[in-house]
């Protein structure tokens, strides 16, 4: 390469019209004109441009990371209410779990005395029916027996104990020994 | 050899051009006498400026979150600079600060070098020495106005006398430090660029022009022979062309980016 210089400047010796080092008038202007067109092009039309892409990209980037970081940090938020309100839920239940307990086994016990009183009465009565009934039935008996054991008399004797009056007190003191020997007993 | 051959003519007519420092001032045929005129080169570069101006345009005229493919295209040619030049280098605040100027800058010169290979074109817009100069002197006084703004009075001294070196050395260190921050910075930026694309033209002009007179000029089987081989070189130097279009493009900003690094570091 250095050759060909060396040569093409021998040949400007030769012609030694122009001078490839001394700019021509001409030259200059056709230079500083195409300059300053690209420079201004580049400098207030494709540069800027060029900026406001790179900013908007980078903000875009930048806009879709806070974007993510918000969100996460708002799903944070709704999962801890959401714990808080399940807590308290549960405690909620465990109240009425516990309260409901307590309810049962007063009213439980509430029945359970009922149904005692219930049952006493029950018994209550039935003893005073009965002792009614035997009360009766010994004064049924007892005035029976009496009869009969007047009529037996009565026939061993031949002839009827005429005397009521005598015979029945004959009978009660008969009967009051009887109760007298079931007592001692 | 190549004199020999540059007044080569062949009884058929067909004569061996070789490529001169012409080539890169061609005759004006746009307001001619003003100092607006315009010749083949000059409406080349324009040509390329309406391009990249309606490329990038289009591009970010209507952007979106997701790029689409041409979008993607547009964003990853932008992004080279701001990202692998000039946030690498300067940092984030001071890298969108110069940002307009580094892109510029870039896109500018790799739109210009790579018509260098652009058939119809085939001569790159930089090749002449304007687009190179002009540059080189935006960004000499881009770093040095970044060095003043940012440390005012000290830049200059600490660029001239670095701190830290022995008094007596300066004598030495100052007059390298003032060739070489402020006189060769701008001269090897406008050289590095303009001989590369010169020489690659005068490259691929030599070999196609070989390759067109080995054909129709020399004939015969040793002329197809030759003619084949300087064609493929000429399509592999095409290839390689594109190469230095960028690299050129990319070392001319990455370099503006460093004087500018240079310029506003803390301490020199």
């Amino acid at each position: 390469m250095l050759h060909a210089f060396v040569w093409a400047t021998t040949l400007t010796e030769v012609e030694p019209a122009k001078n490839p080092l001394i700019p021509e008038m001409y030259d200059i202007v056709w230079s500083v004109v195409p300059f300053a067109i690209v420079l201004f092009v580049f400098w207030k039309l494709v540069l800027p441009n060029m900026q406001k892409t790179l900013d908007a990209r980078a903000e875009k980037i930048e806009g879709g990371i806070a974007q993510a970081e918000t969100a996460q940090k708002e799903a944070a938020e709704a999962l801890e209410k959401y714990n808080a309100l399940l807590q308290e839920a549960r405690a909620e239940a465990a109240d009425i779990r516990d309260k409901a307990r307590a309810e049962g086994a007063i009213i439980l016990a509430e029945l359970k005395d009922q149904a005692t009183d219930a049952a006493e009465a029950i018994t209550t009565k039935a003893q005073q029916q009965i002792e009614a009934e035997r009360l009766a039935a010994i004064q049924s008996l007892r005035s029976e027996v009496g009869q009969l054991a007047l009529e037996l008399a009565g026939r061993v004797i031949g002839e009827q104990v005429k005397d009521a009056k005598a015979s029945s007190a004959v009978v009660d003191r008969f009967l009051a020994d009887i109760e007298k020997s079931e007592k001692s007993k | 050899m190549i004199n020999g051959l540059n007044s080569l003519v062949l009884s058929e007519g067909v004569q061996f051009h070789a490529p001169s420092i012409t080539e890169f001032f061609p005759d004006a045929v746009l307001f001619v006498g003003t100092p607006f005129e315009m010749n083949r080169i000059m409406i080349i570069r324009m040509v390329m400026v309406i391009v990249l101006v309606i490329v990038f345009w289009l591009g970010t005229r209507r952007m979106k979150l997701v790029p689409g493919r041409f979008q993607s295209l547009i964003e990853m040619g932008l992004d080279l600079v701001r990202v692998n030049i000039a946030e690498d280098l300067l940092g984030k605040k001071d890298g969108r600060r110069f940002l307009p100027i580094l892109t510029t800058i870039f896109f500018l010169v790799l739109f210009l070098n790579i018509t260098g290979i652009v058939p119809g074109f085939n001569i790159a817009g930089s090749s002449v020495i304007g687009i190179p100069l002009v540059l080189a002197v935006v960004t000499y006084f881009t770093f040095i106005y970044a060095g003043l703004k940012k440390h005012p009075g000290a830049f200059l001294k600490n660029a001239l006398f670095p701190p830290g070196v022995p008094w007596p050395f300066y004598i030495v260190v100052t007059p390298i430090e003032l060739v070489s921050t402020f006189v060769l910075r701008p001269v090897t930026l406008t050289l590095r660029l303009l001989m590369n694309m010169v020489v690659g033209h005068l490259l691929l002009a030599l070999l196609f022009g070989a390759t067109n007179f080995f054909f129709l000029g020399f004939g015969q089987w040793f002329g197809y022979v030759f003619g084949t081989g300087t064609l493929a070189f000429g399509i592999a130097f095409s290839l390689f062309e594109i190469l230095v279009a960028v690299l050129q493009a990319y070392v001319f900003t990455l370099l503006t980016a460093v004087y500018l690094q240079l310029a506003l570091a803390e301490e020199h």
